[in-house]
């Protein structure tokens, strides 16, 4: 057990690394430099004296050489200036982390609000109507895409009825820590939460729907219900039990889900998260932030697969190659 | 008169039952009339496909492209059936010209796609051991890439861009999952008798990957070229609507619906991206149904028919 874990976490660190060079690389091939964007929009800039700072920032040096400095600074959590908000990457991204974060986590938990209770009753009454219901709405949600959804969203309940606000993560006159402030927060995420979960089900309700229609006839079942344990607690102690644990390993699969799903959700909903600050950085060619951002992202992915497979390995032994 | 042998008898009857056998193209027919939802997706697909690309002949492209201030953001009208944009422009001339430009991109993105994944999963499954292995190894660092937002980065940093570097960035970065999909069946499909005795034979490798396992896998193929088809018109129109798709000479359903970026076209003006949105929706929704039915026709199991 312990040295698959350590294996899978030993295998993360080319995968970070190689990562990151391809990152970089991109980063080089991006029209501009650090300094390019610092003069920009300055016609009095000396281009002599704008060649020697860029010697001296080493940007003439071997690639690799600033691949080196680069990764370690990033390591350090200096990620350069942005030069359209005039301050550290690091800084920028704080500000938005928290909201990206906290819609994700709402997500997650909508999702598995909706996804657990259909799931189940899909499986343990297959073929009913209601299973054909959910069928049909696991259809239909594996065909919308998440930009239609939200934008459809956006318009019943922001516009037509008003119910909901149209974008932002809270309401400027609300002040901090005030309740106004939190139920301002709260009514600014049911939107872009529901955007992301209502459609964010067809997997969990597909593989629970699948694994307890496989399980309901395996043996073991079979053996309880013989021995006269009541059906509701067949579902309980004995099916769910082995069906519920993988759903908790496929988490960290869902990241990569949450990931692509924010860059269209907080630009609809003009949430200020990470997604949202992506595309406004590259449409303002302010690549030091696209640059930290996809480094970001894709650990985040390659962290939370790992944590997928180590919780998957230890949910079930058979995955586990020693 | 000779009398017919057993031998001949045995091979006529051989014969008639692999006559009777239905193609992989029947089944799937025999599938989707047996399914009456799959039907009907599949008659307004074909429907929907027919009036994109035969609008060419009946509506006048060129005169509508034109800017006209004089009818701006008219509301559905006998002349204007979905009315007109911010520059005067007929809505349903741009609805049938980007679900053509939408659908033919999908369907390019989806075979390239298609081809590299069939062929990386193929050579890793078909030979496997050190071949696999160091292909698996690299899937598994592609596999775990932000792929949107790398072909983002791609589209904003490719020079001279066009709707062939389009297809081209989104092809290469959307063929992973299917790789390994491909290889895991090829791996044991290599197992298999029919592989060995054509290896004693002497048949060369490329010979037994193209003329006997890949048939073998084409069920396979076919059904994820068929759902994938509709996720990509579905990413495509999404970058597209976020203004890192199509250049803007090739306007598809995504730029149609970018217009509700603006608060007053949302609001007011549904004309101009409702239609195109739920354009996008029912051919996803008619792809994936004839999808579906497809799966189902190529595992006899989960067939309903």
């Amino acid at each position: 057990m312990l040295t698959f874990i350590l294996r899978r976490v030993l295998v993360m660190i080319p995968q970070l690394l190689l990562l990151s060079i391809i990152i970089f690389l991109l980063a080089k091939a991006m029209p501009g430099d650090a300094i390019t964007g610092a003069f920009a929009g300055n016609p009095d800039a000396d281009p002599e004296r704008i060649a020697e700072i860029r010697e001296k920032m080493g940007l003439n040096d071997p690639w690799f050489e600033q691949y080196g400095r680069w990764i370690s600074n990033f390591a350090q959590g200096d990620m350069g200036m942005s030069y359209v908000h005039k301050q550290p990457v690091t800084a920028l991204l704080a500000g938005r982390l928290n909201n990206t974060v906290l819609l994700s986590l709402t997500t997650m938990i909508t999702i598995y609000l909706i996804a657990l209770p259909l799931g189940i009753i899909a499986g343990r009454w297959n073929n009913s109507w209601a299973d054909k219901l959910i069928v049909t709405y696991n259809y239909v949600a594996l065909a919308t895409p998440v930009f239609i959804f939200s934008l459809i969203l956006l318009f019943v309940f922001g516009f037509y009825l008003n119910w909901l606000p149209i974008g932002g993560s809270v309401d400027i006159r609300a002040s901090d820590g005030s309740w106004a402030y939190f139920l301002s927060k709260a009514k600014h995420l049911i939107l872009p939460t529901l955007a992301g979960a209502v459609i964010g089900t067809v997997g969990t309700i597909q593989y629970l729907r699948n694994d307890i229609i496989d399980t309901k006839l395996k043996d073991f079942v079979k053996t309880a219900r013989a021995k006269g344990v009541p059906e509701g607690r067949v579902y309980t102690r004995h099916i769910l039990r082995n069906s519920i644990l993988p759903i908790a390993a496929f988490l960290g699969f869902e990241i990569t889900l949450l990931i692509s799903g924010s860059v269209f959700i907080e630009s609809i909903f003009s949430y200020p998260g990470l997604g949202q600050l992506f595309i406004q950085s590259i449409s303002t060619r302010d690549f030091t932030v696209v640059t930290a951002l996809v480094m970001i992202s894709g650990t985040a992915v390659i962290v939370g697969t790992m944590l997928s497979d180590i919780i998957l390995s230890i949910v079930d032994p058979r995955i586990r190659i020693d | 008169m000779k009398a017919e042998t057993p031998i001949d008898a045995n091979e006529a009857a051989i014969a008639e039952a692999k006559a009777a056998n239905l193609t992989l193209g029947q089944t799937i027919w025999r599938e989707i009339k047996g399914d009456k939802v799959a039907l009907i997706a599949l008659i307004v697909l074909t429907l929907l496909l027919l009036a994109a690309y035969t609008s060419p002949l009946f509506l006048d492209q060129a005169g509508s492209s034109k800017i006209n201030f004089m009818q701006i953001y008219q509301p559905p009208s006998a002349e204007f059936w979905l009315g007109t944009d911010r520059g005067g422009r007929d809505i349903f001339v741009q609805l049938m010209v980007g679900a053509r430009n939408s659908i033919t991109i999908g369907v390019a993105v989806t075979v390239i796609a298609g081809f590299l994944g069939l062929t990386i999963g193929l050579i890793s499954g078909y030979f496997g051991g050190k071949v696999d292995f160091v292909i698996m190894r690299g899937l598994d660092f592609l596999m775990v890439l932000p792929t949107l937002m790398l072909i983002i980065v791609f589209v904003t940093i490719v020079p001279r861009f066009t709707v062939w570097s389009f297809i081209a960035i989104m092809s290469i970065l959307l063929w992973f999952g299917k790789a390994r999909l491909i290889r895991s069946r090829a791996l044991a499909e290599r197992e298999l008798d029919y592989v060995n005795a054509s290896k004693t034979l002497g048949t060369p490798n490329w010979k037994i990957m193209l003329f006997e396992v890949f048939p073998n896998l084409s069920s396979l193929v076919i059904v994820n070229m068929t759902l994938s088809l509709a996720s990509n018109i579905g990413l495509e129109t999404g970058l597209t609507f976020l203004g890192f798709g199509l250049p803007e000479s090739t306007p598809s359903l995504g730029t149609l619906i970018s217009y509700a970026s603006h608060p007053d076209v949302m609001e007011n003006k549904w004309w101009v991206w409702l239609p195109a949105s739920l354009l996008i929706l029912v051919v996803m929704l008619c792809i994936n149904y004839i999808g579906q039915a497809i799966k189902r026709a190529s595992d006899a199991r989960q067939r309903l028919a």
